[in-house]
């Protein structure tokens, strides 16, 4: 597992402040009420698989909190702990991938996207809605429809968007042994 | 962008307690809220914070904006709910009370008219406490807060680091985008949802890129001046906790005890005038 050393605890805050700032700005909806496509799974995922699940926790709750917080809209805590849970599983499974030293290849890619969509699929899917529904108490139907509406909206942009930038990011970092000394 | 965060700073009894405590009562006052379906608590709980946000000086018209939004999330949510579950409330009561003589998938109950009526006041109940705490915590003094009340000085860093970057990070990202504009990528609403999903993550990758550099160059500095060395730090913002902090923290923690209280009354979280 990575140590949540200083650099961990920068790239906490960077990512939550990126996640805040694609949450904020970027926001497309989808049609279902509250659900948006939000890119900033993407990078979420991006960051987990980078510097770990703590950071991938601490961001996502972090800078989900501060995009209910400055909406004003009343902070929806089962989201938002939902958010920091997609991150924690992300970052769990894929430990093992070593993005930071430029290894991603078809094997990482497929890691990391079987560790996203079970990520998205438990914690919007599975939490989410159980935590409206213990919290809020709301209808069942209604929150495993929007949980599975997010899932899937997640899980494609995670796909696409996630995917994108670990590859370039591995990519431009030399890799081991990619220097030789000349003869 | 100037003022993301809405903070007013107009001297209040409320804007005197530290954020930390703000925090804590924020969470306490929405899980009191959350937890009970109790209407008598629950028209308690929309007064008392109706007169904490006079106490806060908050006006009517520095929220109105939000105010609206929220307004039309409610809506919004209470007519998912109806369309999804339209007998909901009946289940949570167990009777079946039809109103008007209508009857059919869609029919009213009164049970699900008091269901949405206890929905409703749970939002007002929360809503000025979340509006108080919006406007009256200074994101840098919360942050420094957060280490008063037990959270790791580590991650009460994070979040003053997010606080920090998130004007930055939102420059930056404008000014990819106006140069990716420059260059015909269109962001706008001209273009089709998917384009413009596509021409999003071309801006994030410079973005991200950029990103690294600045973690990098940030946990540089600070390993340099010797970051998580000691056990404790000291913050610039922070104040230390006065008797009206432990007795606002000591209020809040009463609602929890009221709510599992009338739990413990009702037989349940529902307050059932139906039986």
């Amino acid at each position: 597992m990575k140590k949540f050393g200083v650099k961990s605890i920068v790239a906490t805050g960077i990512g939550a402040a990126l996640f805040f700032v694609l949450g904020r700005f970027v926001a497309i909806p989808s049609g279902v009420p509250n659900t948006n496509i939000s890119i900033q799974y993407g990078v979420l995922a991006y960051i987990a698989a980078v510097f770990g699940p703590i950071a991938g926790l601490l961001a996502g709750i972090i800078g989900h909190f501060f995009i209910d917080f400055s909406y004003g809209w009343g902070v929806w805590w089962s989201w938002v702990i939902t958010s920091g849970f997609v991150g924690l599983v992300i970052g769990f499974l894929t430990a093992k991938l070593k993005i930071d030293e430029g290894e991603f290849g078809i094997s990482g890619i497929i890691r990391f996207n079987v560790a996203q969509i079970i990520g998205h699929l438990v914690g919007w899917g599975a939490l989410a809605p159980v935590l409206d529904i213990v919290m809020y108490g709301e209808p069942a139907n209604k929150v495993f429809i929007q949980g599975l509406v997010s899932a899937g909206v997640n899980i494609i942009t995670t796909a696409v968007i996630g995917t994108l930038l670990c590859v370039a990011y591995s990519s431009a970092i030399p890799k081991k042994g990619s220097l030789k000394e000349e003869e | 962008m100037t003022n993301l965060f809405n903070y007013i700073d107009r001297p209040s009894p409320i804007h005197r307690l530290t954020g930390a405590t703000k925090f804590v009562c924020l969470l306490l006052w929405s899980f009191a809220a959350m937890s009970t379906y109790d209407t008598r608590m629950l028209i308690g709980l929309v007064i008392v914070s109706m007169i904490l946000f006079t106490v806060g000086r908050i006006h009517l018209k520095d929220v109105s904006f939000m105010i609206g939004f929220t307004l039309v999330f409610l809506v919004i949510n209470s007519i998912a709910i109806y369309l999804f579950a339209p007998f909901h409330g009946t289940e949570i009561y167990g009777t079946k009370t039809y109103l008007w003589g209508l009857s059919g998938r869609f029919a009213p109950t009164a049970e699900q008219l008091f269901y949405h009526f206890n929905y409703i006041l749970k939002y007002l109940a929360t809503i000025p406490i979340v509006l108080l705490f919006v406007c009256t915590t200074n994101p840098s003094e919360f942050a420094a807060s957060l280490n008063k009340i037990g959270i790791k000085y580590s991650i009460a860093y994070s979040v003053a680091l997010a606080l920090r970057y998130i004007p930055d990070i939102q420059k930056q990202y404008h000014e990819i985008s106006q140069a990716g504009q420059a260059r015909d990528i269109e962001m706008t609403k001209k273009a089709s949802l998917i384009n413009r999903l596509k021409s999003a993550s071309g801006i994030l990758i410079p973005l991200i890129l950029s990103s690294m550099d600045r973690i990098e160059i940030i946990s540089n500095a600070m390993e340099l001046r010797g970051f998580g060395k000691e056990k404790k730090r000291t913050w610039y913002m922070g104040r230390p906790f006065t008797a009206t902090d432990i007795a606002a923290m000591i209020g809040c923690a009463m609602l929890i005890l009221l709510s599992a209280y009338l739990a413990h009354v009702n037989g349940g979280r529902y307050y059932n005038p139906f039986i």
